[in-house]
């Protein structure tokens, strides 16, 4: 047990030093959601009237945006998996006399906590945006943020443990994470979309995730804001991860 | 003298092919056993079942009374590894990656620094413990992970082609290292190499060949296999030299490029003889003694190939600009 926890310590520590070294990685994962926001919302934002949505846009849009933060982070710090076995710190854990279900869940641990900070930053773009947020409202949406955060990490180590090498990224990069984007509804709204696509909407977690997050942003019900009750939202998040965190530490466990 | 890694009828199929067909052998606490062979020969594949990274397809493996398979953890505390490609962080400093690992060996706080402070020192690179281990040679770099895979004190080091990639020197200078940790840390080495010179240094060698041990023994034993030494001689009369090594020694002797060539069983033993017999008929004396190699060569019929260095490191480095490149874009 001590052993255990030794390791969720190392692979939560190590992430924390690279994180803090790496300063190009926190520019780009908070860049692109700065992108999105400003220059496809801002663009959009005059096409896109006021009265289809009830909101502007970019009002619309802001939960997506940290769902599309939490998404990046999250699945770029656990697809690290992939990166330490191809550069063989993962055969230095898998020799180590702990349990491999230790890695998984650090791992998972070290992915809410960064992509929560990173979520957290865009957070405060609010004022910007033209939002008017209470700090109750700041504090839900974090608590949101790092159930999400805990799900998409524990998801991307799933991926990770199918992949051995570095040449699949683009593959994860083209057919898992853009997809998984622009359907979860951040970008327009799930009601909206034909049937073929919001059936792939409801599969994704990150759809209730960012649901859930509509939910604390937007202080009343209008037309286009949330779709799915909140509690219903945070069961199938949680369930998707512990989900998630269960398969991942199987596959781990098993000897080639 | 108590083994202390007992394998036993072990085998691996990948498909139908067997990777490891069928080895048994011991390996007895406090020596150094090396693993001989080409290639491909299942070397790797051997190590990675005794380090419970791979489950064999039959057969037995334990370390210290451990079964590799059913005791894993207790096996892998009592086991240190190097592997044939780096697994260090290149990331951290070289201290993190030891303070890392004695976390993950649960090594008490109290004496956590000591221990990693005294690895550093035994490696020499304790002046460049907070360097990242980017900036580290090759050898420096395997130096570290040596460090790193004896601080928790194991009973058994794995050595995975310790030398492969190296320089001449960083290679003899670790090879100095390898031969004094069993006295020096109290435990037992198995290394696989396909360098023959480097496996003279084992107490004992098991020859492996397409996943078949051809041959054990230590390094002398297996060279009387292919027979003895060999003396050549210059003298000032090769004819009159023959007949009286022939006369007087009664040992077969022949002439071969303007020297005289004699087969002993030992050479060093043999030449005071000779020169006793023959005076200063004799300009001057050359013992040759088989190596390992012609050993492998009387056993299977072909030399094992020097191996060109693995492009695995290079081809990494690149694979690691193509990631940053990834995540900025």
């Amino acid at each position: 047990m001590k052993s255990d926890l030794n390791a969720i310590y190392v692979v939560v520590a190590r992430e924390f030093i690279k994180f803090a070294r790496e300063r190009g990685r926190l520019i780009s994962t908070l860049a692109r959601p700065l992108l999105w926001l400003f220059l496809v919302g801002g663009g959009m934002s005059k096409m896109v009237s006021h009265d289809t949505l009830g909101m502007p846009y970019m009002h619309f849009i802001f939960p997506g945006i940290l769902g599309m933060t939490i998404l990046f982070s999250s699945i770029f710090s656990s697809i690290s998996i992939i990166w330490d076995k191809e550069f063989g710190f993962m055969k230095e854990m898998l020799v180590a006399p702990v349990s491999r279900s230790s890695i998984v869940i650090g791992k998972a641990l070290s992915g809410t906590a960064v992509s929560t900070i990173q979520a957290l930053i865009i957070l405060l773009l609010f004022p910007l945006v033209g939002l008017k947020l209470s700090i109750i409202q700041i504090l839900l949406i974090l608590g949101i943020s790092a159930l999400l955060s805990f799900c998409i990490s524990a998801l991307g180590i799933l991926i990770a443990t199918f992949y051995e090498n570095l040449e699949s990224f683009s593959v994860i990069m083209n057919f898992i994470v853009m997809p998984m984007f622009f359907l979860s509804g951040a970008m327009y709204p799930v009601k909206l979309l034909p049937d073929i696509l919001k059936f792939f909407t409801m599969i994704n977690p990150l759809t209730y995730g960012i649901d859930a997050l509509k939910h604390m942003v937007f202080h009343e019900k209008k037309l286009l804001t949330h779709d799915f009750p909140l509690i219903f939202d945070i069961f199938i998040i949680a369930a998707a991860s512990l989900s998630f965190v269960i398969i991942a530490a199987n596959v781990f466990e098993k000897r080639k | 003298m108590t083994p202390i890694i007992i394998v036993e009828s072990l085998t691996k199929q990948f498909g139908n092919i067997n990777a490891v067909d069928g080895i048994s052998f011991e390996v007895q606490s406090g020596t150094i056993f090396g693993f001989l062979g080409p290639n491909g020969a299942g070397k790797t594949t051997t190590i990675n079942i005794l380090c419970t990274l791979m489950s064999p397809t039959s057969g037995k493996a334990s370390i210290d009374g451990h079964d590799c398979m059913k005791e894993s953890s207790e096996v892998r505390k009592k086991m240190g590894i190097v592997f044939q490609d780096n697994t260090l962080d290149k990331e951290l400093t070289a201290y993190e990656n030891l303070l890392f690992h004695s976390y993950l060996y649960n090594i008490s706080k109290r004496v956590r620094k000591i221990k990693i402070d005294d690895a550093l020192n035994f490696v020499d690179l304790y002046e460049r413990k907070d360097e990242p281990v980017k900036r580290f040679s090759g050898g420096m770099k395997r130096r570290l992970e040596v460090a790193r895979a004896i601080i928790h004190q194991p009973k058994v080091l794995f050595l995975d082609e310790p030398t492969l990639g190296l320089d001449p020197q960083s290679r003899t200078n670790l090879w100095e290292f390898i031969s004094e940790l069993p006295k020096k840390h109290d435990v037992t080495v198995f290394m696989t190499t396909h360098y023959m010179e480097e496996a003279e240094i084992c107490n004992k060698i098991a020859i492996i060949d397409k996943g078949k041990i051809i041959a054990q023994g230590s390094p002398n034993e297996l060279k009387k296999m292919v027979g003895g030494d060999v003396i050549y001689l210059k003298t000032k009369d090769n004819f009159a030299a023959i007949n009286e090594i022939k006369k007087m020694l009664n040992l077969e002797a022949e002439e071969k490029g303007g020297e005289v060539f004699i087969s002993v069983s030992k050479g060093d033993a043999c030449i005071p003889k000779l020169i006793n017999t023959l005076g200063d008929m004799v300009i001057s004396v050359r013992l040759q003694r088989p190596t390992l190699n012609d050993v492998f060569l009387k056993l299977t019929g072909k030399t094992i190939r020097p191996e060109t260095v693995s492009g695995g490191d290079e081809l990494k480095e690149s694979i690691r600009s193509y990631r940053r490149r990834f995540d900025r874009g």
